[in-house]
């Protein structure tokens, strides 16, 4: 379990790190916290030539909570962005989701933004950014742009970053006042990738539901949102959460793996998010 | 007066040295050596038709590739078949490089060596190995249908075939008023230790000396394994087990194909070698155990009495059998636990897959035979409608009827007779710790608020402290410190602690002074290995008979130089004194002092002890006749029979309505190790094994698919509990004396994994009303068997 060589880049600025991916394009890959990079580059699951290290790179450490969103830059572990209380204050559900994020060891090496660049479906932070309606922002050769949410996520672990762009900050976008959210899942071992897993975000005007809506881990290809305010219902004391359930388990397709069946998944995911609303509803 | 060692929940010894990184495990060693990898098979079952290496050739770094074309002699030949038996009558076992066949993932085709191992991975990439892909066998289903084979010298597959009866069991169940047939199911899981194998082997070339050290669990075995294999005299060869990270039985087998390929290596290129074993490689080419299909026919009395107990095993062996049938034994007789049968007939057929061999993982077929026992034990009580205690004890061999001889040959070839135990007293200590009596209730209020717990049982006899031997070396220094050695290895148990509490006891010493060293052949060269719970039974008495006779020579000494009867004479805190007046006394390091005449002054010490230091009678010898010189004292513990510890587990599980999501809310222990040593000790091996066993109950199994590719080879998915998934454990210990050895102990090592699957098994069922017949258990299965089991009535057929 050693590597294959690999030439190691650690640019400075983001322009030095940018100059490299144009130079190595597909042969790089970006390393900032490594916690999946380095297990699958130990198992030889990948050999790219070239590293680009960014974590000497300077500015991309930063938390910034603005009006209508949290900026987390490249380099934020999530232990830092988890034990940040202002990012908390501005959205609870940041750490209502990372505290779901592996386990502390880990937490304190890996980043946000490297979590969202690797996209895994069962990663927790890509449905955060889904239901955040958030954006990434990428630099490459050709200048910025930002990439919402709803066109990142492309595939398993497929995004749309080019193969020579940074992706140096991401932005989740704050809910509107009277927003209550929440995130459960269900893994097999605490810390372990969820079977399935619900983020949650329900809206409310005195004791009228405005909107309700859900993104997923683990049983959906890619983290798109389910708007379950028609299923939901107006009144937050009666939660229709039969058609919730319903709702969720016809918007969700889970895969069988060796840790439990499509079904099964499916079934978890609909009573996970019944829950949920009910938590959040008698909060 | 000092405190006696023997029984106080004393710190280990070893702690502050391992917690603060001084610990000295096999990668630790070696810092020059070259590195090896292998390049393994990607195929379960296949030929090999072509191995080209020319690509790695220029691998920066690379030193040498070998294949089985390259292995001269005994080096080429098969692996030895560690235990034989006359039932085994097709074994097979491997070797260190595949000569024409693979028979598993995983199995090593081709060495590599560099300078180091990225580079020796670089160069094992670019081996070119074409294979002819044969059928493979995959499960014991398959296996048992033997459509292929994996083995064309093991017929049906069935490298072993053994049946051992006591009574007549035909007759017995004909009679019997009630009977009932179980299928049952258990699956494969793996020892895990932290530390995965490794070798590490210094050729020296002047003095034709091998020194080898292995995280291995008898380096007295590798050592002979090794000197044959590489036709080197026994004098030429050390080897020395390092502080070794976990064991759980996998690294008694050797030699593993890296012992003997790393000294053959290191000899040729007259460089030292190691090899680290990775995580990935101990998954596939390491041991694996447990899998076994059961099918139990009982017949018994209206009072569930069992009448005449019938049972038939298939054993997954996997695709060797260097370790004999040790553990389908362990499970066939292990598995009457504390009942008495009226009659007992078990058969059992050990079959080839194309897995990884199948070898002793701590508990070592016994958490089969239990869970088959106990799953049986509530169908009885099920079937009858009686308690489930109840039941078990109505079965029970009681106090008064031990020794009790089963009528049966155990592992060691010996008769399968019990030495000690209480086991009504055992139940009745675990029914009121975890409050048996007052759980019917519990459960009523927990179903008013929704919830669904079960109650589970499930107890279990262990044979431990299997012979043939082991022994104890004790040398006492002029400055009082008591080297302590014995041969069996260590791998985290505490036995620099335990072994120094028996000595400190015996020799009145402060445990401070007492340091003990396991596991390396050049202290003690005569030795078995850690296996089979037997290190305390084993070496403890071993060591504590050496004591005595160095105790005996210190006395003797100590009486002539003080002019008394050594009966008038104690040692505490390590002074000679004249009992009733301490103040007559010498030091034991004077004694040793006094022990070893010598010529040369080279400290204060030795000028005390040459001839011309005055006070010896020139009409004697300086040593003794029938003396030898130095305070010192060797003896060996042999015993007729293992001793048999017991204990029994209760657990409380919770299992969530909707997604059948299973939490322990209570795990109970009573356990019956006799005199614990050190109480604190004895319950951290509790824990561990509990662990072990909670892994096996709800978390672990080895996911092969059907052409034999393990799809969990990594800690991500093969699911290990970590701390958060085990329980809070509550024991309570009943200490029933062995009258087979001088300490009176029994062993701990692996009691506490024994029964975890039969006991989650059995408070599942109670918590969901459906028999549970296979583990480990999963949400999803369990999910899916609920939905069987409210499927309509009609559909399912009678009871047998």
């Amino acid at each position: 379990m050693k590597p294959a060589p690999f030439v190691h880049h650690a640019p400075t600025t983001v322009a030095e790190a940018v100059e490299v991916l144009r130079a190595v394009g597909s042969h790089g890959k970006i390393l900032a916290g490594g916690q999946s990079l380095i297990p699958i580059l130990s198992m030889r699951l990948a050999s790219p030539e070239h590293l680009i290290d960014i974590n000497g790179v300077a500015g991309l450490d930063r938390i910034e909570v603005r009006d209508d969103c949290v900026r987390v830059g490249a380099l934020v572990r999530h232990t830092q962005l988890l034990q940040d209380e202002s990012a908390y204050a501005a959205l609870p559900l940041l750490r209502q989701a990372l505290v779901h994020v592996a386990h502390p060891a880990i937490r304190n090496r890996g980043t946000t933004v490297g979590s969202l660049a690797h996209a895994d479906a069962a990663g927790e932070l890509p449905s955060v950014l889904a239901l955040t309606e958030g954006v990434v922002e990428a630099v490459g050769p050709r200048g910025s742009r930002d990439i919402p949410a709803s066109a990142f996520f492309v595939g398993p672990l497929e995004t749309a970053l080019a193969a020579d762009e940074l992706a140096v900050a991401v932005r989740f976008g704050r809910f509107p006042e009277g927003t209550r959210t929440g995130f459960a899942e269900s893994a097999r071992r605490s810390g372990d990738y969820a079977l399935a897993g619900v983020a949650l975000a329900i809206t409310l005007q005195d004791k009228v539901i405005r909107s309700a809506r859900a993104s997923f881990v683990s049983v959906t290809d890619v983290p798109d949102v389910l708007d379950l305010s028609g299923a939901i219902g107006s009144y937050a004391a009666v939660p229709d959460l039969d058609a919730v359930a319903d709702a969720v388990r016809a918007h969700v397709s889970p895969d069988t793996d060796i840790h439990a069946t499509g079904d099964y998944r499916r079934m978890l995911v609909a009573e996970l998010t019944r829950r949920l609303v009910t938590e959040l509803l008698s909060r | 007066m000092t405190t006696r060692q023997f029984g106080q929940p004393i710190k280990r010894k070893e702690d502050p040295r391992l917690v603060t990184g001084g610990g000295r495990f096999l990668d630790d060693l070696g810092h020059t050596a070259y590195a090896a990898a292998f390049v393994r098979s990607p195929h379960a079952h296949a030929r090999i038709l072509d191995i080209d290496v020319t690509g790695a050739l220029d691998v920066p770094g690379l030193i040498g590739i070998w294949t089985h074309e390259d292995l001269p002699g005994k080096v080429g030949e098969p692996l030895p078949l560690l235990i034989p038996h006359p039932s085994l009558t097709a074994p097979v076992t491997g070797y260190c490089l595949a000569p024409d066949e693979v028979n598993h993932v995983g199995e090593a085709v081709v060495m590599v060596v560099a300078v180091d191992r990225y580079a020796a991975e670089d160069a094992c990439g670019l081996v070119r190995v074409d294979y002819d892909v044969l059928p493979p066998v995959v499960g014991l289903e398959n296996a048992r249908a033997a459509t292929d084979l994996v083995h064309d010298s093991a017929p049906g597959n069935v490298a072993a075939h053994l049946v051992q009866e006591v009574g007549d069991v035909d007759i017995a169940m004909a009679a019997a008023p009630n009977r009932l047939t179980l299928d049952l199911q258990i699956e494969r899981s793996m020892c895990s230790p932290m530390e995965g194998k490794g070798v590490y082997a210094v050729w020296d070339a002047d003095d034709e000396h091998l020194r080898l050290w292995s995280s291995t669990q008898t380096t007295t075995g590798v050592r002979a394994a090794v000197a044959a294999k590489l036709d080197l005299p026994l004098a030429k060869v050390d080897c020395i087990a390092p502080d070794v990270g976990g064991g759980f039985g996998v690294k008694i087998v050797h030699p593993w194909p890296e012992e003997v390929l790393v000294p053959w290596t290191a000899r040729l290129l007259g460089h030292d070698v190691k090899w680290t074993e990775d995580r990935r490689e101990h998954f596939v080419s390491s041991a694996h155990e447990r899998g076994q299909l059961q099918q139990v026919e009982v017949g018994f009395d209206d009072d569930g009495h069992v009448l005449a107990l019938d049972v038939r095993l298939w054993h997954d062996n996997g695709a060797y059998t260097p370790y004999g049938i040790i553990v389908p034994i362990i499970t066939s007789t292990q598995l009457l636990g504390p009942y008495k049968p009226g009659s007992y007939r078990c058969e059992f057929w050990s079959l080839y897959t194309n897995t990884v061999l199948v070898t002793p993982y701590r508990g070592a077929g016994r958490p089969q035979g239990v869970y088959a026992m106990e799953r049986t034990m509530d169908a009885i009580a099920a079937e009858l409608g009686l308690d489930r205690a109840e039941v078990r004890s109505r079965n029970f061999i009681l106090p008064e009827e031990m020794p009790y001889d089963h009528g049966l040959l155990f592992q060691d070839g010996r008769p399968l007779k019990y030495d000690s135990g209480d086991f009504p007293a055992s139940l009745a200590k675990l029914k009121a710790l975890v409050g048996w009596d007052e759980f019917a209730a519990y459960k009523e209020q927990a179903a008013s608020e929704g919830r669904r717990v079960g109650l589970g049982i499930g107890c279990y006899v262990e044979g431990t402290g299997v012979g043939p031997y082991e022994g104890g070396h004790i040398v006492i220094e002029t400055s009082g410190r008591v080297n302590v050695a014995t041969g069996l290895t260590t791998q985290g148990q505490g036995h620099q602690t335990v072994f120094a509490q028996i000595v400190a006891d015996e020799l009145g010493v402060p445990i401070e002074n007492v340091f003990v060293t396991t596991g390396d052949t050049r202290r003690m060269g005569y030795a078995v290995g850690t296996f089979a719970s037997r290190a305390a039974v084993m070496s403890g008495n071993a060591i504590a008979l050496a004591a005595r006779q160095v105790k005996a020579k210190a006395l003797r000494i100590a009486a002539e130089a003080l002019e008394v009867s050594p009966e008038d004479l104690e040692i505490v805190g390590g002074m000679v004194r004249v009992k009733g007046a301490p103040g007559t006394s010498m030091a034991l390091g004077t004694v040793a002092v006094m022990s070893n005449p010598l010529r040369y002054a080279f400290d204060e010490a030795a000028r005390a002890a040459t001839q011309f230091a005055g006070g010896n009678d020139p009409d004697k010898p300086p040593v003794a006749a029938g003396e030898e010189p130095g305070l010192e004292g060797k003896d060996f513990y042999s015993p007729t029979q293992a001793t048999f510890a017991n204990g029994m587990h209760a657990a409380i599980v919770e299992t969530d309505p909707v997604t059948a999501e299973i939490r322990i809310l209570r795990y109970c222990v009573v356990h019956d190790c006799g005199p614990m040593i050190n109480p604190m000790i004895v319950e951290g091996q509790v824990h561990g094994g509990v662990a072990q066993g909670v892994g096996g109950a709800l978390y672990e199994r080895m996911v092969y698919d059907e052409s034999g590719q393990l799809l969990n080879a990594s800690f991500m998915d093969f699911l290990m509990p970590y701390a958060s998934e085990v329980p809070f454990i509550e024991t309570d210990h009943l200490e029933t004396p062995s009258p087979l050895n001088p300490l009176g102990i029994k062993g701990a090592g692996e009691a506490g994994c024994i029964p975890v699957s039969a006991v989650i098994a059995s408070a599942i069922e109670d918590a969901e009303g459906f028999p549970i017949r296979s583990m480990p258990i999963s949400p999803t299965e369990l999910w899916e068997l609920r939905q069987r089991h409210t499927e309509p009535v009609a559909a399912q057929g009678e009871p047998s």
